[in-house]
């Protein structure tokens, strides 16, 4: 063991908050670039208004609350909310509804409770939540992968779908969408959904278009997801090697969605999606390891962070599984959000020095607090 | 001050029953979906309140002290009875849109505390006038937020006033834009309790700048000195 000589503080690495945020970015373009990879470049023309729209909107308020502003743009928080929505909303979503997403976060889910730090949700979902309620035709819109599309589209046509709604060739997103056979292609996990609940069992599902991937690793999977999943699993150990989040929170989720999916899929596995398939579509990846561990909004002690993570998998599972909507990252982040303080009071970490807090000695440090 | 005017500024501004007592909250939050659903319940809870304000009015020197809430509440019951038959003779649609919440002006807390506070204690001109005026602060935040709420919905104004106010109001619809895809945030619940939340900020902070404005004329800057060795 090696022991310091110097005084206390031992901390060897110091991180600002803006390296902080740099990095997870950093460690989301594996994911980012293999998202691009299947769907096109929607993705990053989102990412780029959302960027534009959620830094100036931090700036002006900043300007209006009498803040230093160009400290508060540097610190590079903004950005990252503006990437992970970016991530989230579908592909060529016209390209006024990603502003607005990036308006609300910064503006309303974050500054008006305080800005960075101070706010109770995650203001990257919130954001995704109040698009989805609003425009739920352009936000379930999402683009085939790209070699099931029959229209072929560059980037230019990407370029054109998001500011007017067609290709250069006149194409809509939603005959990007259209199969070959004139049914609309949905994401894997709403096939699955709508399939299930018409009665077809999972190993009839696995073998439609949306799925075959044959011999391949990821055959079973809807193709393409599983790669994206895979490649923000990888930025997601990335995060934990470099000590930017605990293994609490992804750990507590990915548990929380696999165990019960795990359950069902044991007692009857012809009528629920596979866990391996809960796992690695959608957006459970880039939830488990980017969105739920968020500093500010989840929970502060290492018990109280795997109760956060195992209650949004959990309800993720409960949704997908039981609910109206095919995935449920956002959804779940935001109702564990509000458990928060709930979960911070119960899960307070004992003080040093002292036996496991009694109701009593509670009271009493509440009272040395004030 | 005279009384009248304490009354038009309590009712409107300072003790304004919507943005500051925050009583009746469940019709604002519920109907203000359009500025004619706005304006027909804001219209319905003013006439209850002016009506079951002189009947309290009056009566308030025979009810016994001990058992004066149950008699507000049948006053109010009443009056909420003869609005709502009112309105189903003669705005039916809109009695149709308003629905569960016309009757369910009965448990209104700006109406019952009205009376309480001011009517069973008043003279009946005064208490006229205060139920008219607190029912207008009241319609006014209804409207404010109904024609928010369609606007960044519908993006139109005044749309379907013809239901409260006959045929020739058709004419009122005001297209403010064109869209194929309405912000549904706005018009369901959500939009709701963010516009009113945002109608109260707006409304602390425009209190703040006159206080300010208003204060800041009149006194000069006290100096204190903050002890900082002490428990505060």
């Amino acid at each position: 063991m090696k022991l310091s000589l110097s005084s206390s503080p031992h901390l060897t690495q110091k991180r600002t908050t803006s390296e902080i945020m740099r990095l997870v970015m950093l460690f989301a373009v594996p994911g980012i670039a293999v998202q691009t990879w299947f769907f096109g470049y929607g993705v990053l023309i989102n990412i780029a208004i959302a960027g534009i729209v959620a830094v100036i909107t931090e700036a002006v308020i900043l300007e209006l609350r009498k803040k230093n502003f160009e400290l508060a743009i540097k610190d590079s928080s903004a950005l990252l909310t503006a990437l992970l929505l970016g991530i989230s909303i579908p592909p060529f979503a016209p390209w006024w509804m990603t502003v607005i997403g990036a308006f609300f976060a910064i503006a309303i889910a974050k500054q008006l409770y305080g800005g960075l730090g101070f706010n109770l949700f995650n203001p990257a979902m919130t954001a995704y939540v109040v698009l989805l309620i609003s425009f739920p035709v352009q936000m379930t819109a999402w683009a085939p992968v790209m070699e099931l599309s029959q229209i072929n589209h560059n980037l230019t046509d990407a370029l054109s779908l998001t500011f007017t709604g067609y290709t250069t060739e006149g194409y809509s997103v939603v005959q990007l969408r259209t199969n070959i056979d004139g049914f609309t292609m949905a994401t894997p996990l709403d096939e699955m959904k709508n399939l299930l609940n018409k009665g077809f069992t999972l190993s009839e599902i696995t073998f439609t278009n949306l799925f075959i991937e044959s011999g391949n690793l990821a055959a079973g999977f809807g193709k393409g997801w599983f790669w994206v999943n895979i490649a923000f699993l990888v930025g997601g150990f990335l995060l934990l090697q470099f000590n930017l989040i605990n293994w609490h929170l992804p750990v507590g989720m990915l548990a929380g969605l696999g165990l019960p999916a795990l359950l069902w899929y044991l007692v009857s596995p012809d009528t629920q999606i596979s866990p391996l398939l809960h796992l690695f579509s959608g957006g459970t990846m880039l939830g488990a390891f980017f969105i739920i561990t968020d500093p500010v909004t989840a929970a502060t002690s290492n018990k109280g962070r795997l109760i956060f993570g195992f209650g949004v998998g959990l309800l993720v599972f409960i949704i997908r599984s039981f609910g109206g909507y095919p995935d449920a990252i956002a959804f779940s982040v935001l109702l564990m959000n509000m458990c928060v303080p709930v979960i911070d009071y119960y899960t307070r970490p004992r003080t040093y020095g002292y036996t496991q807090a009694k109701p009593v000695k509670a009271k009493k440090k509440q009272g040395g607090d004030k | 001050m005279t009384e009248y005017q304490q009354l038009t500024w309590q009712g409107l501004w300072k003790n304004n029953a919507a943005l500051v007592q925050l009583l009746g909250l469940c019709p604002l939050l519920a109907v203000t979906s359009s500025v004619v659903n706005a304006l027909g319940l804001g219209i319905a809870t003013t006439l209850v309140l002016i009506g079951s304000n002189c009947t309290v009015s009056l009566v308030r020197n025979l009810v016994p002290n001990e058992i004066r809430i149950p008699v507000f509440v049948l006053v109010i019951a009443t009056f909420v009875t003869i609005v709502e038959l009112l309105m189903n003779a003669y705005t039916f649609s809109l009695y149709q849109a308003l629905g569960i919440f016309i009757p369910l002006i009965v448990t209104n807390c700006a109406i019952i505390g009205r009376a309480e506070a001011y009517a069973s204690k008043n003279p009946l001109k005064q208490s006229a006038y205060d139920g008219f005026i607190m029912g207008m602060g009241f319609l006014l935040v209804l409207v404010l937020l109904g024609s928010m709420r369609e606007l960044l919905g519908n993006g139109t104004l005044f749309d379907g006033m013809h239901l409260l106010l006959g045929d020739w109001a058709k004419a009122m619809k005001l297209v403010i834009f064109e869209t194929d895809s309405p912000f549904l945030l706005a018009i369901l619940p959500p939009g709701a309790f963010l516009g009113m939340g945002l109608l109260i900020a707006l409304k602390n902070v425009l209190n703040q700048r006159v206080e300010n404005a208003v204060m800041g004329a009149q006194q000069e800057k006290i100096v204190s000195r903050a002890r900082v060795t002490s428990e505060s």
